[in-house]
């Protein structure tokens, strides 16, 4: 379990002040992958480097099982680190050590047996696939084997906190979804509590149970996974459920209301929009959608535009009466609204205008 | 061929001068980088930003002890630097002698390719080392210098190669060695066949330097 409260980070540069981290607030329970999303410039770096005390937080408070850290003194530092264990992007491997002796590094620093450090060695490269590999130098290994290595070098301190900064980001998509299950499979297996700190969405969707939109220094978005995406508002269920920039099918469609839909869980099961066409007698048009399976539910994000005639508020009170968020997207003819959604050099607004 | 094996000169001496010149080489090698690894890993360290910033203290160590040693020229340094082998080893001549101005002359070069060797490892090794829990000993003892340790050797092996040059120089203010025998016989006696031999010994020395120094390297090198 880790706890991270109200955290401050304020660098000094000459004699202005640059807020990194405005009160970051997260609480991530034993035995779940908690995201971290955030572009870049939004504090993700500085997180990490407060979190393994690499910087010192200017206030705030991080909790690792009710050992706070960020109060540690300088002489219980580096036993506190040995508390997180710590995935980079580019694996960050001696390249003067083996496999093996990459991973026997943190035990060789608190002097362990030698033979208790073979033994735990074998354990952890056995543990991430990487048997047979112990004499390799990581310039032998491909980018996801050095990744595991990486892994299992921050395992060997017994650590409660697994810390993965941008683990995948190096990687090929397919060595991303491997390096993704061994982290998912490790967690659950020895109980971590996992932070991924990440630009990419797919990460997210992959393995996170809960999820934290940073930015601008600020946690502006966080939840659970399956409950960040069923709000048809936030930046997170956007992301999530990505509805492509429609160009609208010109001529083909009469002036009609644009909705979004989004269904989640039982809901997506459900045949609501024939329902929808059936029920007001209304001609309907998919204008974009998007299916996923997060945390577990499947989601559906649709953009739907309804017939002119089509009473709109009806509509809407139908879908939302079936448990359905929705909501309106803007009419077509409708210039300011589409502005979201038309790219910019389009003459499509002109078009519709013409066509009234 | 038979010029020189009939040179007297050559028969006579050249043994000696060579020995002169590879102990001259050898113990200034060894002081050099003796001295010259700690000093360049303290550049590095000490640098605001580094593992343990000293701004003030790498200041002075880094402009006034290494720059300036490094702007006199050798020659100088060496003439200037008589008395203090006298005061360390009694005598002003001879090869040990002359290991002492080339130890001072070499060590803030050394140091200054250690210090660039170092800063070539990459921050993010450092950063996971010190999340693991090293001390600041460990980043340097079990990153720094294994990781830097074929670009170390690469330095060791050009600050070797020039302290043969530096050698030469040596023996024409009393460190004996080839420098001395190419000066006396060679130039100013105009005896032609020591200068070449001289200089052929002297290039096949460096040759033999810069190709050991180069396998140790490529051979501790698993990038």
């Amino acid at each position: 379990m880790i706890t991270v409260t109200d955290l401050r980070k304020v660098y000094r540069q000459g004699k202005k002040e640059v807020v990194a981290l405005d009160g970051v607030s997260l609480s991530v329970p034993k035995g779940s992958i908690h995201g971290i999303i955030g572009h870049s410039g939004a504090g993700k770096s500085t997180l990490v480097r407060c979190l393994t005390l690499l910087d010192r937080p200017t206030s705030g408070s991080v909790n690792i099982d009710g050992t706070e850290l960020s109060s540690v003194r300088d002489s219980e530092i580096r036993a506190a680190r040995r508390r997180i264990g710590m995935v980079f992007q580019h694996a960050n491997l001696m390249d003067s050590r083996t496999a093996a002796g990459n991973v026997a590094h943190p035990m060789e620093l608190v002097k362990a047996p030698k033979d208790k450090i073979r033994a735990k060695v074998a354990e952890l490269l056995k543990l991430v696939g990487l048997e047979g590999f112990e004499n390799a130098y990581p310039s032998q290994l491909s980018g996801g084997q050095r990744q595991r290595v990486g892994i299992a070098r921050a395992l060997a301190s017994d650590p409660d906190v697994l810390l993965c900064d941008e683990p995948t980001s190096a990687l090929d998509p397919a060595t991303t979804d491997e390096i993704l299950d061994l982290i998912q499979d490790l967690t659950r297996r020895l109980q971590l509590t996992v932070l991924i700190i990440t630009h990419e969405m797919h990460v997210v969707k992959r393995v996170c149970g809960s999820v934290s939109l940073l930015s601008k220094g600020r946690v502006i978005e966080s939840g659970p996974l399956a409950e960040v995406a069923s709000d048809l508002d936030s930046k997170l269920a956007r992301a999530l459920l990505p509805l492509p920039a429609s160009e609208p099918i010109k001529g083909a469609l009469q002036a009609g209301p644009v909705l979004e839909i989004l269904f989640s869980g039982d809901g997506a099961k459900e045949p609501v929009l024939t329902g929808v066409a059936r029920h007001f007698d209304i001609d309907l048009n998919v204008l974009a959608g998007s299916v996923e399976t997060l945390g577990g539910q499947q989601f559906g994000h649709l953009r739907v535009q309804l017939g002119d005639d089509a009473d709109r508020d009806a509509v809407l009170g139908y879908l939302r009466s079936r448990g359905i968020s929705a909501k309106l997207a803007g009419s077509v003819a409708d210039e300011a609204e589409l502005a979201e959604f038309a790219p910019a050099d389009t003459d499509f607004a002109a078009e519709t205008g013409d066509s009234k | 061929m038979n010029e020189i094996f009939s040179n007297p000169v050559l028969a006579k001496a050249l043994p000696e001068a060579i020995v002169e010149t590879l102990q001259m080489v050898g113990i200034s090698a060894f002081f050099t980088v003796l001295i010259g690894l700690p000093l360049g890993v303290f550049l590095h360290v000490t640098v605001p930003g580094g593992l343990r910033p000293m701004p003030v203290v790498n200041r002075i160590v880094s402009d006034i002890v290494v720059n300036i040693t490094r702007s006199i020229p050798f020659a100088i340094l060496m003439v200037a630097l008589i008395p203090l082998a006298r005061l360390l080893v009694g005598t002003s001549l001879g090869p040990v002698a002359a290991s002492v101005s080339l130890s001072i002359g070499t060590i803030p070069f050394f140091a200054r390719l250690v210090e660039a060797c170092l800063r070539d490892v990459h921050h993010g090794k450092i950063d996971a080392a010190q999340v693991m829990g090293s001390t600041r000993m460990q980043v340097i003892s079990k990153v720094m210098l294994p990781e830097s340790l074929p670009a170390l050797v690469a330095a060791a092996t050009t600050t070797v190669v020039t302290l043969v040059g530096y050698s030469a120089m040596a023996g024409l203010v009393g460190g004996g060695g080839l420098g001395k025998l190419a000066y006396n016989y060679g130039f100013q006696r105009f005896d032609v066949t020591v200068m070449i031999v001289t200089i052929v010994l002297i290039i096949v020395l460096v040759q033999l330097i810069q190709l050991t120094g180069e396998w140790i390297s490529r051979s501790l090198d698993h990038r």
